[in-house]
């Protein structure tokens, strides 16, 4: 028998590449995420070739797998790259999560398992990879360390075994298809059911894969039999059937799913909603009535103009136009894509400001999508899958897209190389010091790139250390802030920006950090800065020129002054800036304070007890307790204490000391302002019934 | 974590802390110290309830970890939920720190995946506002695993406390209120003294609805709570003096049924009965009814000369700085600031009184305009009033737009009038028999917050409450469900969960239950922290450093 041939055919059915098959027996192709193709073999060991049929090296999934063979193997997608996962003979799971940082992980055996489960799939949840198999009418979930039983809610009782279970692309929702026809569609986490099916077909299906938008509430399952496709959804208009003309082969994708057979190649997907509103039959929507207008415009026809006061009246034209253009993105047709974007060139013409932005980038971007679609490149994306074109890392496709878009040299080139240098920083193997310099060393001072761009990139990655390393080349420190805030490294940020010695960017981290990032990240600096370094913050209010929190900032440290000089000198900044800022008010109390704090030294001094930091209530209240009278009359003069208030205080200290003759004295003294009713009161009170009659 | 030496055992230590640098300071200095002396520790510190970027710099230490622990909701009762952040207030209305509406908008994402959609969310307030998008931002991004579930909450409403200073400024005369004032609710539960339990131990009491003395006596005037007391206590001797007349099986009966019951209930009666006496005596040293007549008149805006001297002998007789700095904001805020002479003098009298460090709480209450000056711009109010009635309503609005945002004022008096918080006295108010939620401030006047709450849930919206929110400096939204269908036949429609960023206090919770009571609906409460006037002044004063 002659050798297998390996093919290798673009999605428009091209040949790329063709080399007879010389390793050993296949169990498994799939894709990596950067257009690799994996050829997973019996005897685990795995080979990876290029678009081109080159071979590029090869990797094994384990000694164990040498004597058991794997059974079968699955290739899967998750944030950590490309993984794979294998079922050996023994009937035990191996995988690793990314093939380019080969870790084998043996999953827990299954106890009791003595034939292949009849169908299985890998998870992928809070970043840990699961696998879950269905053996009979049971369901079993491997984590890294234990086997558990787990049950679907809301599984109805009779469904019987489980034949196909299906994953969706973000690995969100789960489907399984048991032996008598029934479809469970659910959370992914087994948490919830999102809705059930009986399709009343039991055979079992050749494919089941989950068909859905992102954002979209509408999920649905397409199941393959042989020459039957059923999609099956939780809107209620129950289940499609199609009636397929070849063997075709399902590949479920980000938005939809490809169908690819023998002479064609099909995509199923759910109609986006602009597209919806617009192409809906006898649809009222401000697209598909600017649509209208625009054929009529060009019928020159008065219709134009009927169809566009509609829209105008209901103050919808901004919220047509935009509709057209997002419709005109899920096009494939060009001649349809163009008459979108004519209506909505055409609708932008009545509005006075409509952003020109979204229009130009969809001609732009549809320009190169139907590029890459020609049947001789063959990449047939969807306008959704398209930012992931980037994350393909096809730095010569890019160079493509550059030259479409006739970007000048300069700018071409050095976005490829700060793409090549974004790549580099995701290298985990190489230390931070070696990537840095690397970079530095092939990018110079290149024109246009930015370092802070391929740090942002390094931090997205986590690594924070590396991103700072880089940000050290950035000769722009307003460059360089943004990023460290980002990277919530505030107090570097702010340090740079005070380095700086910019003003306006230590203005910038802060209002940044109060607009941006208002989970009070903010505050917390400033907080920071109050407990610990505050004459950073004494610095920041100077800036600012913010007398009226300098003085406060002064009156705060004066607090902390252990001897009075120090504390007399405090205030007295503080009263400078207060005077500074206008506060008359706190200027004039802060001058009574620093007049008491010295006249309190004062009384320390000749009566040998302690006066210091006492209110001048209980500054005057102590002295008249320790008949001291006559200071205490000084002090009432000097700062003024109005008549209520020493009356008050002085009657019930006398009382206090118990000094009723003085109190006697006192209260014929001159008139009372606060009457003679306190005299009894607190007279009763202190029990003292012969000053009370009097 | 208090300012306290740690009584040091074996070689963990586990911090159960909020995530603030001076806690963390705390912590660092015991690891350090640790360090320093040669010993080795292992430490955690689990964050309540969540890290915040810089607390984690901090944690940089050498045998530190570092945990998450996502607790929001504290029931404290069948109907009241805290998040037990008292520093919400302080930190959100003051110091502008929007790190404790990320707190919320979780809360508020846990009660939506536990009790399903609200059919329809009003708010007033900056805060709420903020609160109510980021938790909207949350449900999205989790794209909605609670979709399609029956909601049990028909309808949510968040307010700011900065809506209505005035009804947490007030004496509170409720019972529950009361207690809160006298002896300070911690998390539900009471500490009363020796004064009250007339021993000499103090008793930590749990206050709640399962409290079958309390339950009865919580929502009610002080004026009523005594006879009801008495009365229930001679019902709880009838029942004891019935076993005089049993047999011997009945006695059996009575002894292993009843008897438990009794001897509960007896002990409850006689603790509230205590506290009754202890706040009777204390409220009397200190001229209550005085106060609460200078309050009353505050909130009428009548004898306002009177008022201030009132609040200056206050101050004079240093009676209690939190009392006086309550009354001055009270004044402050019903008469829309002080005019520049009493602002002067009272300021002048209270730093002399209580001490010259309390010029930084005057910036603190300045800033969060609790107490302010009438700036010149201000006397223009009667001209302004005078121009409204001549021009349409639409051009009023305006004019009164450029005056607030010259500065921030409360408007008490056009609220209070536009809404009616002030009820019309037309014989005694009978306090046992209340007919309005008046009856929690003796009648004289009805909480601004829970006002606001009953006048949009009566509308279903904002519609006619025009002027308010434009006195109140808007933010205000009314947003419902489009996925939640309106079935009026459903139980949920009856429940509203009432929101309270900054805190409420238990008068406002007294009164919004009186008013579940007379339209037949629910409420739930879900508040930041319970508060009292007293607290939110603590929270004002600049401590010494």
């Amino acid at each position: 028998s002659a050798r297998p041939l390996l093919e290798i055919y673009s999605a428009s059915g091209l040949l790329l590449a063709c080399i007879p098959w010389k390793s050993g027996q296949l169990v498994q192709l799939g894709w990596t995420a950067s257009e690799d193709l994996l050829c997973i073999q019996e005897d685990g060991t795995v080979l990876i070739y290029n678009l081109f049929c080159e071979f590029k090296r090869h990797f094994s999934m384990g000694n164990e797998v040498l004597q058991n063979h794997v059974l079968e193997a699955k290739v899967f997608h998750t944030e950590y790259g490309t993984g794979v996962a294998i079922l050996t003979g023994a009937h035990r799971f191996s995988l690793t999560t990314n093939i380019d940082d080969l870790k084998l992980r043996r999953m827990p055996e299954v106890p009791g398992l003595q034939k292949p489960p009849s169908c299985w799939a890998v998870l992928s949840q809070d970043r840990v990879t699961i696998v879950l198999l269905a053996v009979g009418q049971d369901l079993y979930l491997l984590d890294n360390t234990s086997c558990s039983v787990v049950t679907p809610p809301g599984m109805s009782p009779s469904a019987g075994a489980y034949l196909q279970m299906a994953v969706s692309f973000n690995y969100r929702c789960l489907a399984l298809f048991t032996d008598t026809g029934y479809i469970w569609m659910g959370l992914a986490t087994l948490k919830e059911k999102l809705c059930e099916f009986n399709s009343s077909v039991r055979s079992s299906p050749k494919q089941m894969v989950w068909c859905m938008r992102p954002r979209s509430r509408q999920r649905a399952v397409v199941v393959a039999w042989d020459r039957q496709l059923m999609v099956v959804g939780n809107s209620t208009d129950g289940e499609r059937r199609f009636v397929l003309d070849e063997d075709s082969y399902l590949v479920p994708e980000l938005d939809g799913v490809r169908i690819l057979s023998r002479t064609s190649h099909g995509f199923l997907h759910e109609i986006p909603e602009a597209s919806q509103e617009i192409f809906k039959i006898a649809s009222m929507a401000p697209g598909a009535l600017l649509l209208e207008a625009q054929k009529e415009y060009e019928k020159e026809s008065q219709k134009a103009d009927e169809y566009l006061r509609e829209i105008k009246d209901q103050k919808l034209l901004p919220e047509a136009v935009s509709q057209c253009i997002e419709a005109a993105g899920y096009e494939h047709e060009p001649d349809t894509q163009k008459s979108l974007l004519r209506a909505a060139s055409f609708g932008k013409c009545f509005i006075d400001k409509f952003p020109p932005e979204s229009f130009v980038r969809m001609c732009q971007d549809l320009r190169v999508l139907n590029a890459i679609r020609d049947y001789q490149i063959g990449i047939p994306l969807t306008f959704t899958q398209y930012p992931a074109l980037v994350l393909r890392r096809l730095y010569p496709l890019a160079i493509r897209i550059c030259e479409y878009l006739r970007l000048s040299e300069i700018q071409g080139v050095s976005r490829i190389l700060a793409h090549w240098a974004c790549y580099k920083v995701q290298q985990k193997d190489k230390s931070d010091e070696e990537v840095a310099h690397a970079i530095n060393q092939k990018l110079g001072d290149t024109p246009g790139i930015s370092y802070s761009e391929i740090a942002s990139r390094a931090y997205d990655c986590g690594r924070t250390e590396l991103a700072i390393k880089l940000l050290e080349y950035e000769p722009r420190s307003g460059e360089q802030v943004p990023l460290l805030l980002k990277m919530k490294r505030s107090k570097l940020a702010l340090s740079k920006a005070i380095e700086s010695g910019d003003t306006d960017l230590v203005y910038t981290v802060v209002l940044h950090l109060k607009n941006e990032l208002n989970r009070g990240t903010f505050f917390m600096t400033l907080q920071f800065c109050k407990h610990q370094e505050r004459e950073t913050l004494k610095d920041l209010y100077n800036q600012d020129d913010n007398h009226q929190e300098l003085g406060n900032f002064h009156v705060h440290s004066s607090y902390s002054e252990k001897r009075i000089e120090g504390r007399v000198g405090a205030l007295q900044n503080a009263l400078d800036e207060y005077y500074k800022a206008k506060n008359e008010f706190a200027a004039k109390a802060t001058e009574d304070q620093i007049k008491l704090l010295r006249l309190q030294r004062h009384l320390q001094e000749d009566f040998d007890k302690p006066y210091l930091d006492l209110s001048l209530h209980d500054t005057v209240s102590n002295l008249i307790l320790d008949g001291h009278c006559k200071r205490a009359e000084q002090l009432y003069r000097e700062f003024k204490i109005p008549d209520k208030r020493y009356w008050w205080l002085k009657i019930s200290a006398l009382a206090n000391r118990g000094d009723w003759e003085e109190m006697e004295k006192f209260s014929k003294s001159k008139k009372s302002p606060i009457g003679y009713l306190p005299f009894v009161e607190i007279s009763v009170k202190h029990h003292h019934r012969y000053a009370a009659e009097q | 974590v208090s300012d306290s030496p740690l009584s040091l055992c074996d070689g963990r230590f586990c911090f159960l802390v909020r995530p603030r640098i001076k806690t963390m300071r705390y912590i660092a200095d015991i690891v350090n110290a640790d360090k320093m002396s040669g010993r080795s520790r292992k430490y955690k510190i689990i964050f309540s309830p969540q890290k915040v970027s810089l607390t984690a710099l901090c944690c940089q230490l050498p045998h530190v970890t570092c945990d998450e622990w996502s607790f929001y909701l504290l029931p404290l009762d069948e109907d009241i939920i805290s998040m037990e952040l008292p520093e919400f207030f302080r930190d959100y209305f003051l110091e502008g720190d929007h790190r404790w509406i990320n707190s919320v908008a979780r809360a508020l994402q846990l009660l939506n995946s536990l009790y399903g959609p609200f059919g329809k969310a009003y708010g007033i307030g900056r805060c709420a506002k903020m609160s109510y998008e980021l938790w909207r931002d949350l449900e999205e991004e989790s794209e909605g695993d609670g979709q399609g579930r029956k909601p049990e909450i028909g309808n949510i409403f968040l307010m700011d406390r900065d809506m209505d200073y005035v009804t947490a400024l007030c004496s509170q005369v409720v019972y529950e209120g009361l207690v809160d004032d006298t002896f300070r609710i911690k998390c539900g539960s009471v500490d009363f003294g020796p004064d009250v339990t007339s021993s000499d131990k103090s008793i930590k009491v749990l206050l709640n609805a399962q409290d079958k003395v309390f339950s009865q006596i919580r929502n009610e005037h002080f004026s009523s709570v005594f006879g009801f007391l008495s009365q229930k206590s001679r019902n709880l001797q009838a029942q004891y003096d019935r076993r005089r007349s049993m047999d011997i099986k009945q006695m059996k009966n009575f002894v292993s049924q009843e008897l438990k019951g009794l001897k509960q209930e007896h002990r409850l009666l006689s603790l509230h009965i205590g506290a009754c006496e202890s706040i009777m005596k204390k409220k009397t040293k200190q001229d209550f009814q005085e106060m609460i007549k200078a309050e009353h008149s505050l909130l009428e805006g009548f004898d306002i000369r009177e008022s201030t001297s009132f609040i200056e002998e206050h101050i004079d007789r240093q009676v209690s700085p939190i009392e006086s700095l309550r009354l001055m904001c009270l004044l402050s805020i019903t008469e829309n600031g002080l005019i520049p002479k009493d602002y002067r003098s009272l300021k002048t009298q209270y730093l002399q009184s209580y001490g010259p460090e309390h010029l930084l709480t005057f910036h603190n209450l300045k800033r969060i305009g609790l107490l302010t000056e009438q700036s010149a711009g201000e006397t223009l109010t009667a001209v302004e009033s005078k121009v409204s009635k001549l021009v349409t309503d639409r051009a009023a609005g305006k004019i009164t737009d450029a005056f607030n945002s010259l500065a921030r004022k409360s408007n008490f008096r056009a609220i209070s009038k536009k809404l009616g918080l002030i009820p019309r006295v037309d014989g005694e108010y009978d306090l046992k028999m209340p007919r309005d939620m008046a009856y929690v401030f003796s009648g004289a006047y009805v909480p601004l917050s829970c006002k606001i709450i009953e006048q949009v849930l009566e509308r279903r919206g904002w519609l006619g409450l025009e002027e308010v929110v434009r006195l109140l400096n808007g933010n205000e939204f009314s947003v419902s469900d489009s996925t939640v269908e309106d079935n009026p036949a459903w139980e949920s429609q009856r429940i509203v969960l009432a929101v309270f960023l900054g805190g409420c206090t238990f008068s406002e919770i007294a009164a919004l239950r009186f008013l579940g009571k007379e339209r037949v609906c629910k409420f739930i409460f879900l508040t930041t922290a319970i508060t009292n006037s007293a607290r939110m002044m603590e929270a004002m004063i600049e401590a010494k450093a």
